[in-house]
């Protein structure tokens, strides 16, 4: 005996299963491409930092099991990468943001020009990072033609050959030149979208102007200052155009992503081991993104529920 | 707008208060652009005057920029290095619309189960580091002949784009109001009607500030470029640096070399920063 309401929940539950895959099949294309693109490279990685494999002086493949794990847990130089790496993304991201927000509360008013005004400040953001880089090598920083050092020498003093002496800081400040426009943009997106009556009525019961930056501002910035420390510590970790131009990974400069490089196709060419450093780096990437992305979420949470 | 006299009394500004920050934002301003000025200039030097203490005023001369342009045998040259580029990135750019496109429609309009997984599975992707790939990369690329081809950057900057693309997508058509849709949906118009005719000229602005970051992001692109495709077929970047390691330093060469390579990026960002940011931050807060 047929029993037509198991019959019509099946037919239902058929509809909604085809439905649901209806509506999932516009995202599988960019879905597959990036799970080929992305993810299938790691696993390559993963069996590659198994092996003992070098291609200059030729060795292997021979499998090894973790002993290139063991090596670079330790591993002065890739720990002293690790060091760099950390103080450097941490500084330039830290140092953007408050430039950025100096930069976008000067830019929040109504000024004579303050339209080029900022298309000037954002140029710095659109330079490529290599020309950025040669850019503040050569003309800027550099003992005998820099602009910096000219106008030390005009003041009666030595000069500094800033690159050699200071390569860490000088990296630092060639990124934070280039993303404290960006942090100043976003910082900017929010300053404007304050809702002003609040802030007039904070102006008509007389609060101090640090009042009014301290207690209501600021707090309404907080989603914008989380979101430009995201976005800059993803592309701020992966430095690599900048170092390659100004001290070529010399001392005091090479970070993770310049020292797997090296290490691998950047003249190392110990396959095994360089594979093994960027599943290291991986992990601990897993762990940063882990992270920064319940950041994001607690952004995406204070948005309506859909 | 204009501020009255007690719109300023309000916010605790005088005329004058406000008219000096406006100066102090001029000089940062001038400040920050300083480095791009003096590159563009030294571009106008001949290498003489470049390579020696800094100078302001100099007679310009255009003899480097024709240099910098002229073909060497052997050499990547400043057309190929364009072309290429443009090709590589408008290729790459396309197909990352053609692919985000319907993913943050998927994940905006009427959203799959589990869609913030998914949004965070695409942004996680950005967290890896390129270079613990490029070994990998090398090997495969090696191995299906794609080393030194346009084809194997085109695949890896719309990888590379392809999760900010959907990130700033789905917020704008999360713009287009449900209403418009359901009303398109009553008077029978089909799917392909609806992304059409109702959300297409809602999201355009949208789809133009996505595909602009995109471009600045693979047009800048230089560690991929360098390492998997670094002699004929390489782009602009790839050019500027062989401008440094084959031909010795000359500093107006250079410069000239690199204003041509960033001015493509500058005037496109120029003409839409405030669309390009508006896109950025509305991925996240709204």
């Amino acid at each position: 005996m047929a029993d037509p309401g198991a019959e019509r929940a099946a037919a239902i539950k058929a509809f909604q299963r085809r439905d649901a895959w209806r509506r999932r099949l516009p995202l599988l294309p960019a879905l597959l491409f990036t799970i080929l693109v992305t993810q299938v490279p790691f696993i390559f990685n993963i069996a590659f930092s198994l092996l003992d494999w070098k291609i200059v002086p030729p060795r292997g493949p021979d499998f090894v099991g973790l002993e290139n794990f063991l090596e670079g847990y330790s591993n002065t130089f890739f720990l002293n990468a690790v060091t760099i790496s950390v103080f450097m993304t941490a500084a330039a991201v830290l140092l953007s943001v408050l430039v950025g927000t100096a930069l976008a509360l000067l830019l929040d008013r109504q000024f004579f020009g303050r339209g080029i005004a900022r298309t000037l400040l954002i140029t710095p953001f659109l330079i490529m990072p290599v020309v950025a880089g040669l850019l503040w090598k050569n003309q800027m920083f550099s003992s005998t033609f820099g602009v910096l050092n000219a106008v030390i020498e005009a003041f009666g003093l030595d000069a500094i050959p800033f690159v050699e002496r200071y390569p860490f800081w000088s990296i630092v400040v060639v990124l934070v030149w280039q993303w404290s426009p960006f942090m100043m943009l976003i910082i900017l997106a929010g300053l404007q979208g304050q809702p002003t009556d609040i802030l007039e009525a904070a102006r008509v019961d007389r609060a101090s102007g640090r009042a009014i930056f301290a207690q209501l501002t600021l707090p309404m910035l907080r989603p914008y200052l989380e979101l430009g420390i995201v976005l800059g510590s993803i592309y701020l970790l992966q430095v690599f155009d900048h170092i390659e131009v100004m001290t070529g990974g010399g001392p005091g400069s090479t970070n993770v992503p310049y020292f797997v490089y090296q290490r691998s196709i950047g003249g190392g060419w110990d396959f095994g081991q360089a594979s093994a450093y960027a599943i290291i780096v991986v992990i601990a990437s897993m762990i940063i993104a882990t992270f920064a992305l319940r950041v994001l979420s607690s952004l995406f949470q204070r948005q309506e529920p859909v | 707008m204009n501020l009255t006299a007690r719109d300023r009394a309000l916010r605790g500004e005088s005329r004058w208060g406000t008219a000096a920050l406006g100066i102090v934002t001029w000089l940062v301003a001038a400040l920050f652009f300083f480095p791009v000025f003096w590159m563009v200039l030294n571009s106008f030097k001949t290498e003489l005057v470049a390579n020696a203490k800094p100078v302001l005023f100099f007679e310009p001369t255009l003899e480097r920029w024709q240099a910098v342009t002229e073909e060497t045998r052997g050499l990547l040259s400043f057309s190929e290095a364009f072309s290429n580029s443009f090709f590589i990135v408008i290729v790459s750019t396309l197909i990352v619309l053609l692919l985000a496109i319907p993913a943050a429609y998927a994940l905006s309009i009427y959203p799959i189960k589990g869609w913030r997984d998914v949004l965070f599975f695409f942004i996680s992707t950005k967290f890896l580091p390129i270079v613990a790939a490029i070994l990998p990369l090398w090997i495969i690329a090696r191995d299906l002949g794609l080393l030194n081809t346009s084809q194997v950057l085109i695949i890896l900057y719309t990888a590379m784009n392809l999760p900010l693309a959907i990130w700033m997508l789905r917020s704008f058509f999360g713009e287009v109001p449900r209403e418009l849709i359901e009303a398109a949906q009553m008077d029978g118009t089909g799917l392909y009607g609806q992304i059409k005719d109702v959300m297409l000229p809602i999201v355009a602005p949208g789809i133009a500030a996505t595909a602009l970051l995109c471009f600045i992001f693979a047009w800048n692109e230089f560690f991929l470029a360098v390492q998997l495709n670094p002699v004929d077929s390489s782009t602009v970047p790839v050019w500027v640096s062989t401008n440094v390691t084959t031909r010795g330093n000359f500093m107006a060469k250079i410069s000239a070399a690199s204003t041509l390579a960033v001015l493509p990026v500058v005037i496109a960002g120029w003409l839409a920063q405030k669309r390009m940011i508006r896109g950025l931050s509305m991925g996240a807060i709204k």
